[in-house]
C-alpha cells in the first residue's frame, strides 16, 4: 500500500527540505520505491539539498500543465535505488497549481510509489494547501524555539480541519547541553504543549551543514547522531517502534532533582 | 549554579519560554485577537454601567488560563477584574 506524507511546519527555516530528503533517502535505502515532489513552486531547494539541481529538465508545473508525462520529469536519483525527485518550477508561484491537480498527481505516482514525500512551502496559504491536498498523512517539523512551536500549532489546527488528523511531530535542532542547562526547551515540553505524538528528535548537528553542502542526505552517514535520528524516524514511518534518541546525556540524582523544581542545573 | 539562585529561585529560560507559549497558545487557538478583546471589553463596560458605576480605567480584562476541576488540564478563562466606584440603585422599573 503507498502512501503520501506531506512534511510541513508553518515557519520557515525550521528544517522542513533536509527532513523531506533525509527520510526519503532514508526510506529508499530500506529499499522502498520513494518519489518526493517539491512542492515549493518559486523557492525550490529540494534539488539543491539532494545534489540533484544539474538534472532537472521538467518541473512540477510542467507535469501539471501537460507540458511533459510524469515519468520525464522524475529525476531518477543513481545512488540509491528506487528514488525520484519531482523538482518544483522556479520561475512560476504558488498558484500555477490547484489542489485537484495536486491530489490526481498523488493519485497517479501512488501507483509506481511506496511513500511519495511532499516538502510543503512555508506558510499557511495556496502553497500549503496545494502541498496537503494529495496527503494521507502529515508529518509537522519544529524546533524548540517559541515561534517555531507556535507556528506547528497553527499548522496542526490547519491540517486537522483539513481532515488530516494525528500530524506526527519531529523536534528538530535540539541541543542536548542546553536543555540540561534549562536554557532550551525539552521534547517533553514541547511534547506537553502541542499535544500531539512525536516521531523523532532530531539533535543540532554540523554533520548537517556539512553533508547539505555535498548534497549528500546525512542519513547515509553512519557516523553522525543526526543521521542516526533520520534512521530511526524513517524505522517510525514503517510502523516499526524504535527508541527516541537520548539527547541529554545520562542526568544524575541532583540534575533530577533541580529539574523537578524548576531549577537550571 | 550558585546558592543565590538556589534561593532566589531564579526561572530558566526554558520553562519562561514554556509559560510564554502556553499563554500564547491559548490566545491563538481562542482565535481571540486584542481587538476582540477591546469589544469585548466595551461590551462589558456598557452592560454592567446599566446597573453599577465602574472605573473604567482600572478595568482589566484578560485571557488566562486555569486548572480544569474536570481533569480535563489545563483550560482557557476569562479573567475579568472590574473595580465598582458605586453601586448604583437599581430601578425597580
Amino acid at each position: 500500500m503507498s502512501e503520501v506524507i506531506v512534511i510541513t511546519s508553518g515557519k520557515g527555516g525550521v528544517g522542513k527540505t533536509t527532513t523531506t530528503a533525509n527520510l526519503g533517502t532514508g526510506l529508499a535505502l530500506e529499499g522502498k520505491r520513494v518519489a518526493l515532489i517539491d512542492a515549493d513552486i518559486g523557492l525550490r531547494n529540494l534539488d539543491v539539498v539532494m545534489g540533484l539541481e544539474n538534472r532537472i529538465v521538467y518541473d512540477l508545473v510542467d507535469v501539471v500543465e501537460g507540458h511533459c508525462r510524469v515519468k520525464q520529469a522524475l529525476i531518477k536519483d543513481k545512488r540509491y535505488s528506487g528514488m525520484f525527485l519531482l523538482p518544483a518550477a522556479q520561475t512560476r508561484d504558488k498558484n500555477a497549481i490547484n489542489p485537484e491537480q495536486m491530489q490526481k498527481l498523488c493519485d497517479t505516482l501512488k501507483e509506481d510509489f511506496d511513500y511519495i514525500l511532499i516538502d510543503c512551502p512555508a506558510g499557511i496559504e495556496q502553497g500549503f494547501k496545494n502541498a496537503i491536498a494529495g496527503a494521507d498523512r502529515a508529518v509537522v517539523v519544529t524546533t524548540p524555539e517559541v515561534s517555531a512551536v507556535r507556528d506547528a500549532d497553527r499548522i496542526i489546527g490547519l491540517l486537522e480541519a483539513s481532515e488530516l488528523r494525528n500530524p506526527k511531530l519531529i523536534v528538530n535542532r535540539v541541543k542536548g547541553d542546553m536543555v540540561k542547562r534549562g536554557d532550551m526547551m525539552a521534547i517533553e515540553d514541547v511534547m506537553e504543549i502541542l499535544a500531539v505524538d512525536i516521531i523523532g528528535v532530531v539533535p543540532d548537528d554540523d554533520h548537517i551543514v556539512i553533508s547539505t553542502n555535498r548534497g549528500e542526505p546525512v542519513v547515509t552517514d553512519l557516523h553522525s547522531l543526526a543521521g542516526q535520528a533520520y534512521r530511526n524516524i524513517t524505522k517510525r514511518i514503517m510502523g516499526e517502534e524504535v527508541p527516541l534518541l537520548n539527547l541529554e546525556g545520562d542526568q544524575g540524582f541532583m540534575q533530577r532533582l533541580k529539574k523537578l523544581f524548576g531549577l537550571g542545573v | 549554579m550558585d546558592l543565590f539562585n538556589i534561593l532566589g529561585r531564579k526561572q530558566t529560560s526554558s520553562s519562561v519560554a514554556k509559560d510564554r507559549l502556553k499563554l500564547l497558545l491559548i490566545h491563538d487557538r481562542a482565535n481571540c485577537s486584542s481587538e476582540i478583546l477591546e469589544m469585548l471589553k466595551s461590551d462589558i463596560i456598557q452592560v454592567i454601567s446599566n446597573y453599577m458605576e465602574i472605573d473604567k480605567e482600572g478595568l482589566d480584562i484578560q485571557i488566562s488560563q486555569t486548572r480544569s476541576e474536570d481533569s480535563n488540564g489545563v483550560v482557557p478563562v476569562l479573567y475579568a477584574n472590574i473595580p465598582i466606584k458605586n453601586m448604583r440603585k437599581v430601578s425597580n422599573s
